[in-house]
């Protein structure tokens, strides 16, 4: 899948789990502090990912995911 | 025969597919039960989430156990899809940050009472919800963490756990008639979202991989979602007010 393709379908999912609006949702922005995304809606977001896209995102791994580009390019890599 | 082959269990505290209850859904899928599970709240599309990852989905009922309302529409909820239960996992406690992570001498009644009745009293309210519905011989199971030491960190929620071990004695003695019996589950230091939220929880996968015994993984929650599958099949029927360490040995090392 493109960066695009990745970035369309996490705006989708953002805006499902967390109420997120697609116009905020871009690469550098920070799920914690730019988009207001919690501890409990982000674990959400990381089901509904590897659903979406078929990947397995280790806990070790959702630490470093911190903003949408971190996680766009870790499900590129994976999937 | 597969050990749970036909028995009907309500499973609560499945949040994500890293939670112990996850994994006794998964394993008494696998042998042979019907399930439904409870969730509430923002959990529940997470719990609902965590569904499409068993052998089979399956109902996911509203339970808030501080709601009475929840508590008291839990029985016939329960009966519109099972006609009858034969087990119970209760796998569900919350603290206030206010009264663990080293907040002890400073937390507050309010708070406290929160924890204990979320964490502990919660075991008498749920089973006592769904009596009716357990047949004689059913087998209720809690999720502990040992109560019997003051551990760092754990501070209001480990008093909360000593509350649940009583609470579970009681339980024991007046179900026993019945031939219901009710048992606890002490498991190591599990990376799950409730352990997550414990701040400073390293000090305990710190000590358990060091000193327990058998070799402990934070990142397995298969062998205590085991023993509850044990607690669930017929093969300990005279065993009731029990806590099983499901620790790697830790509780004996000295």
């Amino acid at each position: 899948m493109t960066t695009e393709e990745v970035m369309k379908e996490m705006a989708a999912i953002l805006d499902e789990v967390a109420g997120v609006s697609a116009d905020q949702v871009a690469m550098g922005k920070s799920f914690v502090d730019d988009l207001d995304v919690d501890s409990l809606s982000m674990v959400e977001v990381v089901m509904a990912a590897e659903d979406k896209f078929g990947v397995k995102i280790p806990d070790e791994e959702v630490k470093n995911l911190r903003t949408v580009g971190d996680a766009v390019n870790f499900i590129i890599k994976s999937s | 025969m597969l050990l749970l082959q036909d028995k009907n269990l309500l499973i609560t505290g499945v949040l994500s597919d890293q939670s112990i209850a996850f994994h006794v859904a998964r394993l008494a899928q696998e042998q042979g039960a019907n399930i439904v599970l409870t969730s509430f709240g923002r959990a529940k599309s997470l719990t609902e989430r965590a569904v499409k990852r068993l052998p089979r989905e399956i109902p996911v009922l509203e339970l808030d156990v501080s709601n009475q309302e929840d508590l008291n529409n839990l029985s016939s909820n329960v009966s519109k899809h099972l006609p009858y239960l034969d087990g119970v996992l209760h796998s569900i406690g919350f603290a206030p940050q206010t009264v663990i992570g080293g907040n002890f001498l400073t937390g507050e009644w309010p708070d406290v009472a929160t924890a204990l009745h979320v964490s502990a009293f919660s075991l008498k309210s749920l089973t006592v919800a769904v009596l009716d519905n357990l047949r004689d011989g059913s087998s209720i199971v809690g999720l502990d963490f040992d109560a019997s030491r003051a551990w760092p960190v754990y501070d209001w929620m480990g008093v909360s756990k000593a509350a649940l071990e009583a609470t579970s004695r009681y339980l024991a003695r007046d179900l026993g008639s019945r031939e219901i019996r009710c048992n606890l589950v002490a498991a190591g230091p599990i990376r799950t979202m409730a352990a997550k939220s414990i701040p400073g929880f390293q000090v305990f996968e710190d000590a358990w991989v060091e000193r327990a015994p058998l070799r402990w993984d934070v990142n397995d929650p298969v062998p205590a979602a085991k023993a509850c599958i044990l607690f669930f099949s017929d093969w300990l029927p005279k065993t009731t007010g029990e806590i099983l360490h499901v620790d790697g040995g830790f509780h004996v090392a000295g």
